[in-house]
């Protein structure tokens, strides 16, 4: 076996101790007629062979292309300090810390992950660390449910599409969801219509639990936070922000504009895409909702020589003490992340935070311009920071004839919001820190060139699917 | 013990100098955000710390240093299989190809990683004897979650609306009537017979018309096969049921027990146990769920698809209208699951095997060691880990479970699980894994020992355990009573600063 230590004695020995003559023995208590038929698996693989296979299945991955690609993930720079850190097995080879006096270090560590994700949104509880954006988007509605006594929860449909599925699982059918629909108006399109939400709000017999929208939002575009918080005060709703944290370093945080519960992902804060995750589901809430919080929390005490240390508190609203009564079901969570984006966050400094967040829209005004020139204008009027949709005939075909040019052009909108018809030819591009002017230039001639080839008289009614 | 590095550590805030840590990213031109509207921007930077890099690395160093860990020593800790976390896979998940994937990159930028996800399908299928495999759920509990939402699916699509009830044995983990309450279900808690098994008769009243699911962990957190689980999975059948196998345990029955082909109609794994993927101070997991023929058409979205000609991609949002839908954000903990396809590869199906007999083996030698000193209250073969309790130690001496697993941190040795499961008194959860020599095993079994001797001869020396540790026992009922969740300058002046 790879990684076992037992020689023939050991065994040996350890089946002299037990007074047995063979390990099968150990599993008489598995009825004959339930055990399993042959394991059919490829055969072991030595360590220099796998490694070899490895090497050749991420080869065959293409992660070398001109990326305009962001939609709730996003690439940053990482100092190699971070990483180096995150290498040592004291931190990643350890489990929860259910022995506080030989975790210090995690302990500590979540502890100032939860002053940094306070800081950063305003908001004084921070869990430590919940599955992706998604999983803690849904986790904040419910807790908006719990919270109200409520059942009905309404959600942006700006919000990251993956988000909103989440939630709706998440929901199962037990609670309501209802979609408060994108502006219509030129000025404003691509954010929440106001209207809409009043009246969806102020609808008899069918009290709202929480708000929730996101900031930017899916689309890039900057939301009125502050005004749809009012209006779900006023309706006795909560008010639940998706944020995004690197924006938080000029954005508004969401204690600013009322915002009860702020949920994320985290990932931008320095963790590598690797094709979904591990991430990092960022849940922050003010004081009055820390019993409705889902998660692991630290708290700082002391101990019996009255030094300074930390522990796991506030635990009975936990699985493993609560059992059918506790606040969600999440027991491993993503604690490496939490510790992760810490780091991240150290090492950058808020100075850097605020140049990554910058740098994002300066480049992203750069891509906005040299796109507009080619044909390609963006397909709303708000503000955004580092992200927008562009207005691209035959979207994705573009897109899937650019990648052949070593171009990931974004997102073709009509994949993830087939159902709405003002996106179908929109293009969802963003930039950050790591996008270079070379990048945006060759993706504005290669596009320059690709709509040349594309008249418009030719273009299918209806091509998105 | 071995691990005692320097003692507290001023936290980053403390150690924040303004001026510090710059020169990381150039700064870009001062009207940089001058196109934002006033009323988005943030009025004050947010007070994160300043630090130059030396310091935030000494800094992370240090407090590493605190912690006890698989790297630094044993870590017995039952139900969670701390087995040896190679290192060749974390350098595979690094590997650019994998780490600067886009979730959303097109298929065909991804075929290395959809081929490795689909073949990572496949195995987990053979090995718990499914017909298929998701690999979205992000840790075991959102596995659970994923295979009840399932079940609840499965009944409402045959009308059968009244099944409201989900049976779990009091001795499963706290995850599974958790999940039951999150996905809408009443939770029936089923005593444990004195074998340590579910009490059939109980069990058998409990199972009915409104019966949706049986949550089972086999082996159970007792360290124990359920010896008639095949009589029980009858039942379940028989009542109209669903089954769902907590796959927690897996790390017992590799190559010995396929649960799909016993009757289990869903189960999850819990890679960060079985397939040594690393726990990561409390996470990040990943939860696979693998089912049976009639649960297959509610897998989670979306699944890894092989095309004809060879290539693969991934479902598209709402290709399949029978899915329970989305339960994260793309494809799942997909950096985990690359850690866990090298497990499996570097092992195949007889190192698998060897897995499961060596842990087993190196349990019931430990078990074997502690009889006598040790109350061991079920005292039949255990499968990879075994329960102990200081029961009788307590009566003669009023030593507690608490205080010997305090002691044995002074001995070297991080605790196993304590007062779990909730149902042994003054219980201990013991699992070795397959990963540690006899040494080591010997070692434990000693400190073990001379403790029980100690709670005779100097009880004194246990209580005031652990003496050896960065700190000594925490006052958790202040930090409870007071929370103090994070930091504020006005706190940190007025509580001693180690430095």
């Amino acid at each position: 076996m790879a990684y076992g230590p037992h020689t023939a004695d050991d065994r040996a020995r350890m089946l002299d101790a037990i007074g047995i003559d063979s390990a099968d023995r150990l599993f008489d208590d598995i009825p004959e007629a339930l055990r399993a038929s042959p394991l059919r698996l490829p055969p072991p693989e030595p360590e220099l062979v796998l490694a070899q296979h490895l090497a050749q299945l991420a080869g065959r991955n293409q992660t070398d292309l001109a990326s305009f690609l962001g939609a709730g993930v996003y690439r940053h720079w990482s100092p190699p300090a971070v990483d180096q850190i995150l290498l040592r097995g004291e931190w990643y080879t350890a489990y929860t810390p259910y022995q506080p006096e030989i975790s210090q270090g995690t302990l500590q560590s979540i502890y100032e992950y939860q002053s940094l994700i306070a800081e950063l949104t305003g908001l004084h509880v921070v869990s430590a660390s919940h599955y992706d954006g998604a999983a803690a988007t849904a986790e904040a509605a419910l807790m908006t449910c719990r919270h109200t006594r409520r059942s009905r929860v309404l959600v942006s449909a700006a919000v990251h599409p993956h988000y909103l599925a989440t939630l709706r699982t998440y929901f199962a059918g037990r609670l309501e969801v209802d979609v408060i629909p994108l502006a219509g108006d030129a000025e404003m399109a691509g954010t929440m219509d106001l209207e809409a939400l009043e009246r969806l709000l102020s609808e008899p017999d069918r009290p709202v639990a929480g708000v929730v929208a996101a900031q930017p939002n899916f689309l890039g575009l900057l939301e009125p936070m502050a005004g749809i918080g009012e209006l779900a005060h006023a309706a006795g709703a909560l008010f639940a922000a998706v944020i995004e944290p690197v924006s938080l370093a000029v954005l508004a945080p969401p204690a600013a504009y009322g915002a009860d519960i702020a949920a994320g992902e985290g990932q931008p804060l320095g963790i590598p895409p690797q094709y979904g995750g591990p991430y990092l589901g960022i849940l922050a809430t003010t004081e009055a909702l820390v019993r409705q919080l889902p998660g692991r929390l630290v708290g700082q005490t002391t101990d019996l020589d009255g030094r300074r240390a930390y522990v796991m508190t506030l635990r009975a609203r936990e699985q493993d003490i609560r059992r059918d009564k506790a606040a969600s079901n999440i027991c491993t969570n993503q604690a490496l992340l939490a510790l992760a984006a810490s780091v991240w966050l150290a090492t950058i400094g808020p100075h850097g935070l605020r140049d990554v967040a910058a740098w994002g829209a300066v480049r992203a005004g750069e891509l906005e311009t040299a796109l507009a020139e080619v044909g390609a204008p963006r397909l709303h009027a708000a503000p955004y920071l580092n992200e927008f949709a562009v207005r691209v005939p035959e979207a994705r075909r573009v897109h899937r004839r650019l990648l052949g040019r070593g171009i990931l052009a974004g997102l073709p909108l009509v994949e993830v919001l087939p159902d709405e018809p003002s996106l179908r030819d929109g293009l969802l591009v963003c930039a950050t820190e790591l996008t270079t002017a070379d990048e945006i230039a060759a993706f504005a001639a290669a596009l320059s060139e690709e709509l040349a080839e594309t008249p418009r008289a030719e273009l299918p009614v209806g091509a998105a699917r | 013990m071995s691990v005692v590095g320097p003692r507290l550590r001023p936290n980053l805030f403390e150690r924040s100098h303004p001026g510090r840590g710059n020169g990381k990213i150039p700064h870009p031109p001062s009207d940089a955000l001058d196109r934002l509207p006033a009323d988005a921007r943030r009025e004050q930077p947010p007070a994160l710390p300043e630090i130059n890099e030396p310091e935030v690395v000494r800094h992370y160093v240090n407090l590493s240093q605190l912690n006890y860990a698989v790297d630094t020593g044993f870590y017995p800790l039952g139900s969670c299989t701390m087995k040896f976390n190679p290192k060749l896979n974390e350098w595979a998940a690094r590997l650019p190809g994998f780490a600067q994937l886009h979730p959303l990159a097109p298929d065909e930028a991804a075929q290395g990683t959809l081929q490795l996800l689909w073949e990572l399908e496949q195995a987990l299928a053979e090995i718990g004897g499914m017909r298929a495999v998701s690999l979205q759920p992000a840790a075991g509990a959102q596995g659970e979650l994923t295979g009840i939402l399932m079940i609840r699916a499965y009944h409402r699509d045959r009308g059968d609306t009244q099944r409201m009830d989900v049976l779990v044995p009091d001795s499963s983990h706290g995850t599974n009537p958790a999940t039951a309450t999150m996905a809408g279900f009443r939770t029936v808690t089923i005593p444990s017979a004195p074998d340590g098994g579910v009490d059939v008769d109980a069990f058998e009243r409990a199972l009915g018309p409104r019966t949706a699911a049986v949550m089972i962990t086999n082996p159970s957190t007792l360290g124990l096969f359920e010896k008639r689980i095949g009589d029980l999975l009858a039942a379940v059948h028989d009542a109209g049921a669903l089954a769902y196998m907590d796959g927690a345990n897996l790390n017992a029955i590799l190559g010995r027990f396929k649960p799909g082909e016993a009757g289990f109609d869903v189960m999850h794994f819990n890679v960060h146990k079985t397939f040594s993927t690393p726990h990561g101070g409390g996470g990040p997991g990943a939860g696979p769920v693998g089912v049976g023929e009639r649960l297959v058409p509610y897998l989670p979205e979306p699944r890894v698809l092989r095309e004809d000609d060879g290539t693969f991609r991934l479902e598209r949002a709402g290709e399949r209208p029978t899915s329970i839908g989305r339960l994260r954000s793309f494809v799942g903990n997909t950096g985990v699951l690359v850690r866990a396809y090298a497990y499996i590869r570097a092992h195949g199906a007889s190192g698998l095997r060897e897995v499961s007999d060596d842990a087993v083996l190196a349990a019931n030698y430990l078990k074997q060691r502690l009889h006598g000193a040790y109350d061991i209250p079920y005292d039949r073969p255990c499968k990879h880990e075994f329960v102990a309790s200081a029961s009788t130690i307590r009566k003669r001496t009023g030593i507690r479970t608490l205080d010997i697993a305090k002691r044995l941190i002074d001995h070297g040795f991080h605790p196993p699980t304590i007062y779990f499961p909730l149902i042994v008194d003054e219980g201990m959860l013991i699992e070795p894994t397959e990963t540690e020599t006899l040494e080591t095993l010997d070692a434990f079994a000693e400190a073990l020992l001379e403790i029980a001797r100690e709670a005779d001869t100097d009880p004194q020396a246990i209580r005031e355990a652990p003496r050896s540790a960065p700190v000594r026992r925490l006052d958790e009922a202040t930090a409870a009573r007071q929370p103090n969740l994070r930091w504020k300058p006005l706190t940190g002046v007025q509580m001693p600063c180690p430095d």
